[in-house]
């Protein structure tokens, strides 16, 4: 569920530190430097980067902007490969019986069978193209505050990454404990009051 | 600051408590506006969802899902009885009379799903595409401040010496209907 669409989901992350130095530019730098590539790697099980929010499939920060008012929008695109178990299953049924038959005996050793599959998942994999999966980013850099739009576990693992190696920033996802943390004014009095609570009972 | 994943864990309980704090706001017509310290209307209702979760002996879970429009809420209260607490919450947020907001918020991680936003204006064209971002821009950080507000209001009560006496006792009153 993308930024626009009617209806969205997303984590939070407040982001740690800042630029020294004119962020838009540095923005600019860490989506270029870590866009998704424009050809697929055939043999990449998961390929992942940056692509603008109004083109997802091709990654052109000089032709489209990422830059919204005084927000920082983009898409984090994820290609992931993904062959069927029963595509695998039918593809070494077929091997193994060309193997018997190169052969000429009526069994297949423990190794060959090994063998066949690494080439089976091989070809499949060249064959086999990536689909593309999009989550939008939207970054309120003056405010530390970014929401991924998607809570999927896996995306939230990519983002965080890749999100650390494009702008050597640290994004910290935002939970009971992290929100208390980083973005409340309470002092460090109250924050300690508010870590040392143990949870409450109805019961009478 | 703590390991996150360690905190994620230890203070995820925290966050169901405010989940049930809030829900109690709702039922017992607190002032919601009050709470967030604004003169501004702003009215919370429970949704199409609500879902309490029990822990009970050897790391078993109990789940309580209540779901749909209109949906009584007894067989929650039932369960708050029992010890549990709000999970994972459906509300419909007014801010003033015209910005409404709809969505699920998770106690454990504030993951927010199925947020409906008031509807940006324009007809989609491209040329309107940078003011529609802004203001859907602005209406997200606009909800969600809302709901940390309110988080760190039910902190900040929850931290009172006067907690137990007052609010604690208040959610009890409204538990057990007396």
């Amino acid at each position: 569920m993308g930024f626009l669409s009617a209806t969205q989901s997303m984590s939070r992350y407040h982001i740690m530190d800042s630029f020294d130095t004119e962020p838009m530019e540095q923005v600019r730098d860490g989506l270029i430097r870590h866009a998704i590539p424009t050809l697929e790697n055939e043999y990449e099980e998961i390929s992942a980067g940056w692509t603008p929010f109004e083109s997802p499939y091709l990654p052109d920060f000089e032709k489209f902007s990422f830059v919204f008012g005084t927000y920082f929008l983009f898409s984090l695109r994820i290609d992931k490969k993904s062959i069927p178990a029963k595509l695998v299953h039918k593809q070494m049924a077929v091997e193994i019986e060309k193997k018997k038959q190169s052969s000429g005996r009526d069994f297949v050793s423990k190794n060959e069978k090994s063998e066949i599959k690494e080439t089976v998942m091989d070809v499949l994999m060249h064959k086999m193209p990536a689909i593309p999966n999009v989550y939008d980013v939207l970054w309120d850099y003056d405010a530390k505050n970014l929401f991924l739009f998607t809570t999927q576990k896996a995306a939230n693992e990519f983002f965080e990454t890749i999100f650390f190696k494009s702008f050597n920033l640290k994004p910290v996802r935002l939970f009971p404990y992290t929100l208390v943390e980083t973005r409340s004014a309470f002092s460090s009095a109250n924050k300690d009051r508010i870590l040392t609570l143990t949870p409450f009972h109805f019961s009478r | 600051m703590l390991d996150i994943a360690t905190a994620y864990n230890k203070y995820a309980f925290l966050g169901n408590e405010f989940l049930t704090w809030l829900w109690f706001m709702i039922e017992t017509d607190q002032d919601i506006s009050q709470a967030l310290k604004t003169k501004d209307p702003v009215s919370l209702e429970i949704g199409n969802s609500l879902i309490l979760e029990n822990t009970l002996g050897d790391n078993a879970r109990e789940k309580i899902t209540i779901k749909g429009d209109q949906a009584g809420l007894e067989e929650g209260t039932t369960a708050l009885k029992k010890g549990a607490k709000v999970t994972e919450m459906n509300l419909i947020c007014n801010l003033g009379p015209e910005e409404a907001y709809q969505f699920t918020v998770k106690g454990e991680s504030f993951n927010i799903t199925g947020m409906k936003t008031p509807a940006a204006a324009g007809d989609g064209s491209e040329d309107e595409i940078e003011g529609r971002i802004i203001e859907k821009a602005l209406l997200v950080f606009r909800i969600t401040q809302v709901i940390d507000t309110l988080f760190f209001t039910f902190l900040a009560q929850r931290i009172d010496d006067d907690w137990k006496n007052k609010g604690l006792d208040q959610m009890r009153t409204w538990i057990y209907n007396d």
